[in-house]
């Protein structure tokens, strides 16, 4: 399995997410810059990873502009065919802006940048993760009927919580509907979430909580 | 013939904008206390190259759908200057 990180003007956790699958994890990784459109050496079993950041400096709406990047065309493409992929923060809005992925990210209710550990909680594992967030815009939002959806189809993979796993509102940072911190798609190929996995992948870190969140998307 | 063409983007009215509400806080404090909502979205203005004003018009509001506005958060009004 090899991974594309691609690259937009603006990113600045691609080197991280990097760093992280490919000293850490140890995988293949190849970067791909956005203006490129090549994604012929990658096959269905592979990964393409949109990176945090401030893409295009996040000018119009997070996410907004680097829907229209040409590499964007070709990871569309990409995944419409099965191919798999994983938004992290700006990665996940900009995949919800592309349409690969349901709702927005709003500006975060309390108005102020967060960047904190926080817990978050898949319904297959037995304990919360601390895993880091960093944004200002990560405010989950979709009507009640996609919600609806999301959840029959148990595609919500991560809620905030507190420590010990209890959803409470409290725990969610943001003000994100339904302390939604992360979804996927209803095939189960395109992951969006906004904390960062990447950010905790090494001892050297004092947390590998982001390992467990990278052997639930099947990349470990 | 080239038209100007304003758009507003604004929230959608059952969100919650948390820029707006900040302001408000701020009005709040400067003694200006009648004011009772604050919301805060965006004003684009377009110069374009069109044969008449409803294709100017055309192309504006497919510009607001495929990018300037996202009609999940916002919704938008064109208004044509001239």
């Amino acid at each position: 399995m090899k991974f594309g990180i691609v690259v937009f003007p603006g990113s600045n956790c691609d080197r991280d997410m990097q760093d992280a699958l490919q000293n850490d994890l140890n995988k293949e990784v190849i970067m791909l810059w956005h203006k490129d459109e090549d994604l012929s050496m990658f096959t269905t079993d592979d990964y393409i990873v949109l990176p945090g950041g401030f893409s295009f400096g996040d000018y119009l709406r997070c996410g907004a502009i680097a829907r229209f990047s040409p590499m964007m065309q070709s990871v569309i493409a990409f995944a419409n065919k099965g191919g798999k992929v994983l938004g992290v923060c700006n990665g996940f809005q900009v995949l919800c802006e592309s349409g690969l992925l349901p709702g927005t990210l709003l500006p975060n209710g309390n108005q102020q940048f967060v960047c904190k550990n926080v817990y978050i909680k898949n319904d297959s594992l037995p304990k919360a993760l601390k895993i880091p967030i960093a944004h200002g815009d990560g405010r989950y939002y979709a009507d009640d009927k996609v919600l609806n959806e999301l959840e029959a189809n148990n595609q919500i993979i991560f809620r905030y919580t507190d420590e010990f796993g209890n959803l409470d509102l409290s725990a969610n940072p943001n003000g994100a509907i339904r302390n939604i911190a992360g979804i996927c798609n209803k095939e189960r190929t395109v992951f969006g979430m906004m904390p960062h996995p990447e950010r905790a992948t090494t001892p050297n870190l004092g947390n590998l909580d982001g390992v467990e969140v990278f052997r639930l998307f099947g990349m470990n | 013939m080239t038209y100007n063409v304003q758009i507003k983007v604004m929230p959608l009215k059952d969100l919650l904008d948390p820029q707006g509400k900040a302001v408000m806080g701020g009005l709040k404090n400067l003694g200006i206390s009648t004011i009772e909502d604050v919301r805060i979205g965006k004003h684009i203005t377009l110069q374009i190259e069109a044969d008449s004003a409803d294709a100017a018009k055309a192309i504006a509001d497919d510009a607001c759908k495929k990018l300037l506005a996202n009609p999940v958060m916002e919704f938008y009004e064109i208004e044509m200057i001239n």
